[in-house]
Formats: structure tokens, C-alpha cells, sequence
């Protein structure tokens, strides 16, 4: 017997359905039970106070101000190379073997476990140059995992920028570099900048890559050769080694609290990026 | 003189643009060369086919993590896959724009949970789940797989979802004026013609699961041992990198890169799978 097409179809959709139900209600039901046992324990004090005790007691301001600095440093060094890497591919030259290397390279690097930028991180910045677990050595690693997610988006938002603006500079008597510089930069920065943040957030998610470089101490740095500890690294030490799970909820809900507003600020800005272009 | 600013400007920023290139180049020789000599002294097979790992006694087999880690990784895409390309295509298909136009961006905000969040609401909700229904220490595969199977389900969602979004009109036009119920058009034509772009979805997120390492050196339980129940803990090839490297010197840091260089290799090997299917797409269009 054949079951008739309409309702091979209501019982399709419904699993499908269901299926994405599922899929929301699970994320939602993350956030939400994070959020809720978290936030009670979240208060100025919470915030502005260092931790005391190896986080039994006290707040997070150190680790907060690791979390700024870290990804800080890792957007400084990583945002230069990737915009130029941009610049370089999409007004610089035509397709060619080595355009279709470098793209390769940036693809391949975006695939890379977190883990394995950690070991890098490790061997080549904390032991072989000798700087040590510090802000400079985490940021340096941070800053080559953020580079593929860099180069990606500003390339795409310089190749939105209509060719007509080119023209126009170009016929101006515009070198290439002042046409990049005063035309093609300005009109695509909302794009640079939705990347910007998207780096960061993953930066501060970030703990394997982390930990292996910038170390875990609850100290408040003073220079770029100080260990810092982010609120992921702080968050995961709570958690792993049963310090205290009501202040591991408290700084997993900061965590995802901030997290969740980087990257909204990142989507925010793409919209307007995508929304002015098609005007 | 302009002409030579302008030159200048070029070189330099062609040095630049091969930043990502040169660090790739450069963890691939570092990991590759603190781990291949440790690979060739201890012998591959003792070192890969092993269930011996004793870093003080000298013992470094992997094995049971190289199996660890593709039980936990197949558990991820069992759950992962069928749940993401679902979602995929109902939000595609099924769904009137306005709506698939919230939830992908807040599927894809979802992404940007951190790792160990994930890993603590495997300690604190699934695993005592498990230990109460189940048996056993509650850290273990089955929890590995359910977590990176959520965890994963962004990366399917959205990839497939573009995949399936880039299927032209036409194609559905044509089947629906050929008689075909919609859902007929979609499992006959259109997932057909996303093929490509649904397995790439599918093998990067093997890859970010085979890669996970903090939420999986939570829920897993860390026991080096070969699984014979979905209730067993385990150890994967990340978690025995991570949860060793604080304290391992001389061979047995060796092991740990020897380790990283099995990881990287087969994570390589994936992308370049996943990417060469993406790329045959855009090609075919």
C-alpha cells in the first residue's frame, strides 16, 4: 500500500519541526538555566572585587580585566594582518596560484582546534622565546586563531564596496594606496569592524589556548609579561576543581552575558553594514 | 617618487597577506617537529596501537583515545547531523522568511556560548541524568557525544542552511509544477542539489568535534581506557593533550606533541574533504 503523498508530507514536517523545536529549546533551555542560577549570585560587588581565596570568596574584577586585555591584544596584532591580508587580496592582485594558496592557508588555519593553537602557543612563545605564561603570549596565540575570521570578513566587506567609488577616486588622479586609504576603508569599516567582534567573542570564550599561554594568575597584571586569567579560564578552574559552584555560576552567566552582547553588537553592525548597501 | 610609495605599499602588504599562510606553515612545523621524532623512537606501533599509557613506566600508547575520541566524534554526528540538517530544512523550506530570519541569527549567536559553559551544564544536568537512569559514573561517552552534539549543531544549522537556501527557485518551481507536494520537492530535488554543502556542514562539525577539548575533559571522565558501554568514561586524544600538558617534561611532553601531531593531521584531512565539497559546488554553479 502506498501512503498518499499529503501525508508522507504532514508527517515529514513534523519531525522536521520538531526537530528544530528541539534544537531552540535546548540552547534556549542553556542560556536560560545558566542565566538563572548565575545572576542572583551577579552584583556590583560580584563585578569590582577581586577574587580572595582562589575564588571561594570575593568577586572577578582581575579575571574581568584579563578578559578585556587579552582579546585587546590580540585584536591589535591580528587586525592589522588581516585587513591588509584584505587589502592585499581583493584590490592588489587577480586570482592566481598564490591568492588561491594564501586563501588555502587562511581556510585550513580556521580549521585548526583550539587545542593545537594551545600546544603551538606553548612551545613556541611561552618556552622557546621565553616569554613565559603572560598577556603577550596568549594574546600573540589569540591572535592567530582571530586571524582567518578577520581576513574573511573584512575581504567580503571590501569587495561590497561598489567598483563605481574606485572609479571615481581613480579619475580623480587617486593612487591605488590614497584610493584603499580614503575610499575603499572608510566605505567598508562596518564590515571590519563586525569581524572585529566576532574575534573578540571568540576570544573570550576561549579557554585550551588560552590557559596553555597566558597562564591562570589571579594577580592584577602590570605589564605584558604578567599572566592574566579570563573569566573562561577562571570559570573552568571553579568548575573542574569544585572551588565553588555558586561562583562558578555567577561567572558563567558574566561570561555568557558578555559573549551574547559582543556578538549581538557584531550582528547589529552587519545589518546596518548590509542595510546601508542596499540602499 | 609616487610610483615608488605605491610599490612599497604592495610589497609590504603582500608580505603581510601571507601572515595566515606563514603561521599555519609555522604550528605545522613546530607540532610536527616535537612530535614526529617521539613517533619514530617509541615506534608507531607502540605508539598508536598501544593500550599501554604509562608516561612514568614509559608506556606511550594512545590507542585507547584514538578509539575514545571516534566513539565520542560519531556519537556527536549521530546526534548533531540528523538534528542540524533538519533544522536546516524546515527553517529553509517550511518556514515563512520573516521567522527563519530570527531564529538562524539566534542559532548562530548560540555558537558563541563558550565551550566550558557547555561542558559545566554537562556536569551539573546531564551526567547525574545519566548516572540516575543509566548506571555508571555519568561522565562517560554518551554524555562526550551529547554534549559535542549540541555543540555542534550551529555550525550544521548554518552551513546547511545557506547550502540549501543557495538551491535556485527554479528547481523548486519545477517540481512543484511537475505535481510534487513540497516535501516531495525537497527530498527528490532540493537536497540532492545541496548535497555538497550539506556533507561539508556535516564534516566540519566532525572536525570541531574531534577538536572540542574543554567540554569534553569535563564530561567525559578521563579514564584511559577502551569503552565497552556507551555508561564507560573515556579520554580523547584533546583531553590526554590538555589534561598532561601542565606538568610533562622531556618524553612525555614529547608524546603529548606526538599526540597533537595525530589530531592535526586527521583535523587536515577533514577540512580539506569539507572545503574541496564546498568548492566543487560553487564551481558546478
Amino acid at each position: 500500500m502506498r501512503v498518499p503523498p499529503k501525508i508522507t508530507q504532514v508527517i515529514a514536517v513534523t519531525i522536521l519541526g520538531t526537530a528544530t523545536l528541539l534544537t531552540v529549546v535546548i540552547l534556549v533551555f542553556i542560556i536560560g538555566f545558566v542565566l538563572s542560577k548565575g545572576l542572583p549570585g551577579v552584583n556590583a560587588e560580584f563585578l569590582l572585587s577581586a577574587p580572595k581565596d582562589m575564588g571561594r570568596a570575593g568577586g572577578i574584577f582581575t579575571t574581568l580585566v584579563g578578559t578585556v586585555l587579552l582579546p585587546l591584544v590580540a585584536v591589535i596584532i591580528a587586525l592589522p594582518l588581516g585587513v591588509g591580508t584584505a587589502v592585499y587580496l581583493s584590490e592588489y592582485t587577480r586570482e592566481t596560484q598564490l591568492t588561491r594558496a594564501l586563501r588555502f592557508g587562511t581556510d585550513c588555519l580556521a580549521g585548526i582546534p583550539s587545542i593545537i593553537f594551545g600546544l603551538f602557543g606553548f612551545i613556541f612563545f611561552v618556552v622557546m622565546l621565553k616569554m613565559g605564561w603572560c598577556l603577550l603570549s596568549g594574546g600573540l596565540t589569540l591572535a592567530i586563531m582571530v586571524l582567518p575570521t578577520i581576513i574573511r570578513t573584512s575581504e567580503e566587506a571590501i569587495l561590497a564596496v561598489p567598483k563605481s567609488y574606485r572609479e571615481v577616486s581613480f579619475s580623480l588622479g587617486a593612487t591605488r594606496w590614497e584610493t584603499v586609504l580614503k575610499v575603499v576603508l572608510p566605505n567598508a569599516l562596518p564590515g571590519i569592524v563586525t569581524g572585529v567582534m566576532l574575534a573578540i567573542g571568540r576570544s573570550i570564550g576561549e579557554t585550551a589556548a588560552v590557559i596553555f599561554t597566558a597562564g591562570s594568575s589571579l594577580r592584577m597584571p602590570s605589564s605584558m609579561f604578567d599572566s592574566v586569567r579570563t573569566m573562561s579560564v577562571h570559570f573552568y578552574i571553579l568548575a573542574c576543581e569544585g572551588i565553588s559552584d555558586e561562583k562558578a555560576y555567577a561567572t558563567a552567566a558574566v561570561l555568557i552575558i558578555s559573549v551574547l552582547l559582543v556578538n549581538l553588537a557584531a550582528y547589529g553592525m552587519m545589518h546596518r553594514f548590509i542595510s546601508r548597501r542596499s540602499k | 617618487m609616487r610610483i615608488n610609495g605605491e610599490k612599497i605599499v604592495k610589497y609590504s602588504l603582500m608580505l603581510v597577506a601571507f601572515s595566515a599562510l606563514a603561521s599555519l606553515l609555522l604550528i605545522a612545523v613546530f607540532i610536527l617537529k616535537e612530535g614526529v621524532p617521539f613517533m619514530f623512537k617509541v615506534g608507531l606501533r607502540d605508539f598508536l596501537l598501544s593500550s599501554d599509557w604509562n608516561p612514568q613506566a614509559g608506556k606511550f600508547g594512545i590507542y585507547p583515545m584514538i578509539v575514545a575520541s571516534l566513539y565520542v566524534t560519531f556519537g556527536a554526528m549521530l546526534i548533531g547531523a540528523p538534528l542540524g540538517v533538519a533544522g536546516a530544512i524546515f527553517l529553509t523550506e517550511f518556514v515563512p522568511t520573516p521567522v527563519m530570519r530570527v531564529i538562524k541569527p539566534t542559532i548562530e549567536l548560540l555558537a558563541g556560548i563558550p565551550s566550558v559553559v557547555f561542558g559545566f551544564l554537562g556536569v551539573m544536568v546531564l551526567a547525574p541524568m545519566i548516572r540516575s537512569t543509566m548506571g555508571g559514573p555519568g561522565l562517560s561517552v554518551l554524555a562526550a557525544a551529547v554534549i559535542l552534539g549540541i555543540m555542534v549543531l550551529p555550525t550544521v544549522i548554518s552551513i546547511s542552511t545557506d547550502a540549501i537556501a543557495a538551491v535556485p527557485n527554479s528547481y523548486r518551481e519545477g517540481a512543484l509544477a511537475l505535481g510534487a507536494t513540497r516535501w516531495q520537492s525537497v527530498h527528490m530535488v532540493i537536497i540532492k542539489a545541496a548535497r555538497s554543502g550539506i556533507i561539508a556542514s556535516i564534516i566540519l562539525a566532525m572536525g570541531r568535534a574531534l577538536g572540542e577539548t574543554m567540554a569534553v575533559i569535563m564530561v567525559a571522565g578521563n579514564t584511559v581506557k577502551i569503552p565497552q558501554a556507551l555508561t564507560d568514561p573515556v579520554r580523547t586524544l584533546t583531553a590526554n593533550i590538555a589534561l598532561e600538558m601542565a606538568n610533562a617534561t622531556g618524553l612525555a611532553r614529547e608524546a603529548l606533541f606526538a599526540t597533537g601531531v595525530v589530531l592535526f593531521v586527521v583535523i587536515m584531512i577533514l577540512n580539506a574533504i569539507a572545503l574541496s565539497a564546498i568548492k566543487s559546488r560553487v564551481r558546478k554553479k
